[in-house]
């Protein structure tokens, strides 16, 4: 019997090695032979633990699974109480187009065999065969942009990196996702981790960079303890090292865990923490292209961007470009959380409305009240009311309602939602997180926060301060942090003005 | 206050992660990660023999201790419980939850129980989203927290 039990930190935390335990239990008490694989998770969060078992007609799941259900997996499995059937036809999963997440949850995260057998390594080896400036106009020629946030064409970084000469290039992998509401590097790191190696190395060779880190966020213990086991196993098969596959290039890198500072997501201040440094914003020129690590040329890139250019280099630039609406070309791993009922990761071309994705997909909210607002982006991420749920899930259509798609997390609310202390507590966490460079960030978050405890006392006249103050904040913060706090409070602001009508008024 | 010296046995345990340590390129978070694993904190005593090691000034690792919220100059509890405060997490209802928690502990967030066996911190986010309210206890995640769950994590960790 072969059976898959997640090992991804969204099953373990509701169970899943407790599962796994008495499953090698029962079998042992049964004398039935089981292989025990420990995957990634599908994505489907709201199932978790999800076990499947191989059969004859495929892998059935099961979940959420409980310690109480693991006995009667040896049983009848068809008549299963938690039986969800073949997996792969649950129309959550069934309605996704997995390009940078295909492997995940369905392989063994941990091997090469598995990762190959998939498809893994096959864009690796004909980046091998290609010229550096070849693979970069692939990537150009992808569309793929920065699926950090900032939405920068990936390829066009490259080319600056690519053209800048210097003794020694780096490719850094920011995985310091502390966006709420995203989990998507996590998943990927956890369930197929080689994709992401094999992004970097791809990466590597297109500009010429032999060395390689991944900054990965501390509150992620499981990722950081399969990427480190993931680049051990890789090197010990040659995927990474002096000799890439063979093929003569070097190609190396090392896993650096962060250390709980959400500015460290910003690159110029996730390069000086890399270096030993306060995670100080750096003022941009100079590009980290051209002055990265150690003042050397650096590709600062994404999880999901790098691990999205093995599937682009397998299947060809046209293959991903053909996803995807305007601008925004081939998919995104969208990630539904909060008060949501099926929340989970949905990776879908680029162009779904909003609401689709909130009320179709996610079924909306778990507490099954009526969605108030959802935040997409992360903290910084503009709320959107269901007015604006219309809008098409993409850079530029999220741009023109005054929202960004960021990391591509969706955080539902339900009515119970309080506005004023969500606006409140984005300005709150600005004034925690800050890294204190810029006087608009460091000062302004923590004089927001009293102007909406003053709008809450009932001081009319803070609104328009407030106003001013986020403008001041967007057009003078030196990075994202301090300038984009101003997207949760003025949304919230816009559209639920009655939220922050003082109180003394609203009595009257 | 003057500077508490290391006890022989740290001032070893010390120069061994610093061997560890040696040819990294940017060694200092490693460093800092590896010295709070040895001693549940950063000793003030050790910042000068870092520094001095790396060739940089006491202020400029004193400033990187301070600057990340995961060191600390001080031991934490025996047990660190880390609630998430962000948005995913306060949509589900974390805040009450925390609130209470917090309350019926005596306890603001970072502080210590009297007794020493745990801290509550507040984290922004773990990466459970989808299935919030979420907590870590230590290095073990735990989703889809209730009021009662929470309260009996608590009252492990507190014991």
């Amino acid at each position: 019997m072969k059976i898959y039990v997640p090992l991804d930190t969204a099953a373990v935390a509701v169970g899943a090695d407790e599962v796994a335990a008495a499953i090698v239990a029962e079998a042992k008490a049964r004398d039935i032979p089981v292989e025990l694989i420990r995957n990634g998770t599908r994505g489907m969060v709201w199932l978790e633990p999800l076990v499947e078992v191989e059969t004859e007609v495929g892998r059935i799941g099961f979940g959420p699974m409980e310690t109480a259900d693991v006995p009667f997996l040896f049983d009848d499995l068809e008549g299963h109480a938690k039986a969800l059937g073949p997996v792969e036809e649950i129309p959550y999963l069934a309605r996704q187009t997995r390009l940078t997440f295909a492997r995940c949850g369905v392989i063994d995260p941990l091997s090469i065999a598995d990762y190959e057998a998939h498809g893994g390594l096959t864009g690796l080896r004909r980046a091998l065969a290609m010229t550096p400036a070849d693979v970069v106009q692939e990537v150009t020629d992808s569309g793929l942009r920065g699926r950090g946030g900032a939405g920068f064409p990936t390829g066009i970084k490259w080319n600056t990196v690519l053209g800048a000469e210097a003794d020694q290039k780096y490719i850094i992998c920011n995985a310091d996702e502390g966006d709420s509401g995203t989990f998507a590097d996590r998943m990927i790191m956890e369930g197929d981790p080689f994709t992401l190696i094999e992004g970097m190395a791809i990466a590597g060779l297109a500009v010429g960079a032999t060395k390689g880190y991944v900054y990965l966020r501390s509150e992620y213990p499981v990722a950081i303890r399969v990427m480190n086991e993931a680049v051990r196993i890789a090197r010990l098969n040659g995927l990474l090292g002096a000799d890439l596959l063979g093929s003569g290039k070097a190609f190396d890198m090392e896993i650096r865990v962060g250390a709980g500072a959400y500015v460290c997501g910003e690159e110029t201040s996730l390069l000086n923490s890399l270096e030993g440094k306060r995670g100080i914003v750096r003022a941009k020129p100079p590009l980290p292209a051209l002055e990265g690590f150690l003042g050397k040329p650096t590709v600062v890139n994404n999880v999901i961007s790098l691990a999205t250019v093995p599937v682009i280099l397998e299947k060809g630039a046209q293959h991903y470009a053909d996803f995807g609406l305007g601008r925004s070309r081939g998919t995104m791993p969208i990630q539904i959380a909060g008060n949501v009922k099926f929340g989970g990761l949905f990776e879908t071309a680029f162009g779904m409305p909003l609401g689709d994705l909130i009320n179709d997909i996610a079924g909306g909210t778990a507490t099954g009240r009526p969605v108030k607002a959802v935040q997409v982006g992360g903290p910084l991420g503009a709320y959107l009311a269901p007015a604006k749920f219309d809008t098409p899930f993409g850079y530029e259509e999220f741009t023109a309602e005054d929202a960004l798609i960021g990391h591509a997390g969706i955080v539902v609310f339900d009515d119970s939602a309080d506005m004023l202390g969500m606006a409140r507590f984005a300005m709150e966490f600005c004034a925690v997180e800050s890294c204190g460079k810029c006087t608009p960030c460091r000062i302004g978050a923590v004089r927001g926060v009293e102007t909406i405890d003053r709008i809450k006392a009932g001081d009319s006249a803070a609104v328009e301060l407030l106003t001013d103050l986020c403008d001041t904040m967007k057009e003078g913060s030196l990075c994202a942090l301090g300038g984009f706090t101003p997207f949760p409070v003025m949304s919230a602001l816009e559209q639920f003005p009655e939220e922050f009508t003082p109180a003394k008024e609203a009595a009257e | 206050m003057p500077d508490a010296l290391l006890a022989d046995t740290q001032a070893e345990a010390l120069h061994n992660i610093l061997a560890q340590h040696v040819g990294l390129e940017g060694p200092l978070l490693p460093i800092l990660h590896a010295v709070q694993e040895e001693f549940d904190h950063i000793p003030a005593a050790a910042v000068p023999v870092i520094a001095d090691h790396l060739n940089i000034g006491r202020a400029e690792v004193h400033g990187v201790v301070s600057f990340y919220h995961d060191f600390r100059d001080l031991p934490a509890g025996r047990h660190v419980v880390k609630i998430c405060r962000a948005e995913a997490c306060q949509a589900m209802g974390v805040n009450q939850m925390a609130d209470g928690a917090l309350q019926k502990l005596g306890l603001e967030w970072h502080g210590t129980s009297k007794n020493g066996a745990v801290t509550i911190e507040p984290v922004y986010c773990l990466g459970l989203c989808a299935s919030g309210p979420a907590a870590m206890v230590d290095d073990t995640l735990h989703g889809r927290l209730t009021a009662e769950k929470l309260e009996t994590l608590l009252a492990e960790a507190s014991a």
